[in-house]
């Protein structure tokens, strides 16, 4: 078991012939994913990477009983191509692309609540993300893949490097990873902290996790209020962006503290009112987590 | 992008909200009694054209009753250091200021509609306590905020924004000016992609309904379909930081002594942390991107350099994609160019480690080499203090 993807989900890539497709789409079938088809309209009945192409997911889906997507298109038309795969009834769609409008993902989310009242359940992962990994089952993203391996703790976090960074120093330390989740930097995104913390206290795979966040927003403040109510299994976590600026956005669009809200200190305070060991440096991620699983692994 | 006051005014008047008369912006007192004429009849608000709420109580928007009055105002507010509650501590200088026909005030309320990431989409937020700072009326009168999500594909429907004439006690001579006015603020926060339009106040005159203030953010994601707002500058960013965007490269700079050079926001941001957390103050947050290459490295470490401040610098680079040798390859091919004399921490990991570590080594350059980020952030508050 795992989180939202396994050895045996087939995937479906959107914009699989692009320069970016092409290059992360081989990356993945080189480390074992089921990708089985990919989708560029326009090319359809062509084959890429030894798989068919076709002109729209609807095709892909009805030929290949692909439901996930990973979608690797520019921006301009990535918020239209996750509308695509919710209608071609995609139920886990992970979104790599970077500097998507944020009215785009706003349209996104009603479109994907709409679904969702027939009953319909959607994981949407992103935008501007590095991807899921479910270490030694399936890579779908773009993280490098051998600095994962599979073991017991879960992963979610709103940045790219610093996610690699977190695994690094776990696997470093014999930690291996049930699921990493990148759920990404923008301010409007398909999954929250909090989403993907009740998938990991649900998951028997998965011990403890390992959450990280930066300033902006409030996603780590509900994650920690979901900690508090619902969660037994323990969670560590680090927030980026305590020496950054009031009012200057730090690169992702999300990562702006505005009129106050969103800081490094709210969701500190946050995150150890509800019990989560929060860890003040980066570098001890994988030593603080490795000191408190000892006791368990005698 | 955050625009000046006067360029959003501008916009909202195409867009059919009322605004005072607008008698441009002036940068001289020589400029000030055309301006004036422009405006109209006595008397006339100067306002100083900066990107920080709270102007008025920092002098920064005065009120002229006659043009000798406007002309010792416009003098000495041109020029001035404003420091304001939202300038955290530190002085803007006031280039240019904008001259206005003074408008008769009836009421005076808040407006603002903002992307919301709770709501995930649009919300308005007004409250008919105006002139007040939000943060302010948050905190002391929170029950006297109305929160109203938007439909990003629909805007203000005339049956909500009647509602919310009703939930500000608007007079029912004024209702329909309202409905008018908010449902063409909402569109144009729709229409050009806004992250924010606040206005405060929004007032009633004897007649109408006027935006009275503008204060309006443009998601940067969406600056490639809104050639109509290429004209206006960001005058938020410095001239580094503009250099940097011009290639690619996500510069903020900040004010202390050790240069970052990082791959990845979140992780430029942890580094800053680390390095604030051994001792030292970062210089910069810069995120050199994805696809680090010597091209992109060279001209990061340019921007760097250009910081006089900088004593030290720091290049954290975590390979995934982007692999270490190249990188380590970069940084060599970089300091050939680059007469570097401050001291230089390199700290590799990821992808091809082994291989860009034994670039850095053979390279014969005085790097200093770092496995771990601890220990690097170490070595660099170290050499930035001369040691």
């Amino acid at each position: 078991m795992s989180i939202i993807l396994d050895k045996d989900s087939k995937i479906v890539v959107q914009g699989f012939t692009g320069s970016q497709g092409t290059f992360h789409s081989k990356q993945c079938i080189d480390y074992g994913t089921q990708i089985v088809a990919g989708v560029t309209p326009g090319r359809g009945g062509q084959t890429h990477l030894d798989r068919p192409v076709f002109n729209t997911v609807h095709d892909a889906v009805r030929n290949t009983g692909a439901f996930v997507s990973m979608i690797l298109v520019p921006a301009p038309f990535a918020a239209d191509s996750i509308m695509e795969a919710v209608d071609a009834g995609c139920s886990v769609i992970v979104c790599i692309t970077e500097g998507i409008p944020v009215l785009d993902m706003a349209k996104v989310k009603r479109y994907i609540q709409q679904a969702e009242r027939s009953g319909r359940e959607i994981t949407l992962i992103g935008p501007n993300c590095p991807g899921v990994i479910t270490p030694g089952q399936c890579k779908l993203g773009i993280m490098p893949g051998f600095i994962h391996k599979p073991g017991r703790i879960g992963v979610v976090s709103r940045s790219g490097t610093l996610t690699y960074e977190a695994v690094d120093q776990l696997t470093k330390r014999g930690l291996g990873q049930s699921t990493v989740v990148g759920i990404g930097g923008d301010p409007i995104n398909g999954s929250s902290h909090a989403d993907i913390l009740a998938k990991f206290e649900a998951d028997p795979a998965t011990d403890a996790v390992v959450m990280i966040g930066e300033i902006g927003g409030s996603g780590e403040e509900e994650a920690a209020r979901y900690f508090k109510e619902k969660m037994t299994k323990p969670v560590f976590g680090f927030i980026a962006g305590k020496a950054a600026p009031e009012g200057r956005r730090m690169g992702h669009a999300g990562a702006i503290v505005e009129g106050g809200a969103g800081t490094h200190a709210s969701k500190i305070k946050a995150m150890r009112e509800a019990g989560i060991t929060v860890i003040e440096n980066l570098s001890e991620i994988g030593e603080t987590v490795a000191k408190a699983r000892r006791p368990l692994a005698a | 992008m955050k625009l000046l006051e006067h360029e959003g005014k501008e916009i909202l008047k195409a867009r059919g909200v009322a605004v005072p008369p607008a008698g441009g912006v002036i940068t001289k007192t020589a400029q000030l009694a055309a301006a004036m004429k422009r405006a109209g009849k006595a008397p006339w608000v100067i306002k100083a054209q900066v990107l920080a709420g709270g102007r008025g109580k920092a002098g920064g928007i005065k009120l002229a009753k006659t043009p000798k009055e406007a002309k010792e105002l416009a003098a000495k507010m041109i020029g001035m250091d404003l420091v304001t509650h939202q300038t955290h501590g530190q002085a803007i200088k006031v280039k240019e200021v904008f001259i206005e026909g003074g408008v008769k005030i009836e009421r005076e309320l808040y407006f603002s509609v903002v992307m919301d990431r709770k709501n995930a989409g649009p919300t308005i937020i007004a409250s008919a306590q105006g002139g007040m700072e939000i943060e302010t009326l948050a905190e002391e009168h929170p029950e006297q905020i109305i929160r109203m999500p938007v439909d990003p594909n629909v805007g203000l429907r005339d049956f909500a924004a009647r509602r919310l004439a009703f939930q500000l006690d608007i007079p029912a001579t004024h209702t329909g000016e309202f409905v008018k006015t908010a449902k063409a603020l909402v569109k144009a926060f729709i229409d050009l992609d806004c992250s924010m339009l606040e206005i405060n106040p929004l007032i009633l005159t004897p007649k109408s309904v006027a935006a009275l203030d503008c204060k309006m953010t443009t998601d940067d994601n969406a600056a490639y379909r809104h050639p109509e707002l290429a004209k206006f500058k960001d005058h938020e960013a410095s001239a580094l930081e503009l250099e940097a965007k011009k290639y690619d490269i996500s510069y903020v700079g900040l004010d202390g002594t050790i240069g970052c050079m990082v791959n990845g926001a979140g992780l430029a941001m942890g580094t800053m942390d680390t390095i604030a957390l051994a001792g030292g103050s970062p210089a910069n947050f810069l995120d050199v991107g994805g696809g680090a290459n010597e091209e992109r490295v060279t001209r990061a470490l340019n921007i760097i350099l250009k910081d006089k401040k900088v004593k030290a610098i720091l290049i954290n680079i975590f390979g995934g994609i982007v692999k270490c040798d190249m990188i380590a390859a970069g940084v060599v091919a970089a300091l050939k160019k680059i007469k570097l004399k401050v001291p230089l921490v390199v700290r590799l990991q990821g992808t091809n480690v082994e291989a860009g570590k034994e670039i850095l080594k053979n390279s014969g350059l005085p790097i200093i080499a770092a496995d771990e980020l601890w220990d690097a952030a170490q070595k660099a508050v170290a050499a930035a203090k001369g040691n």
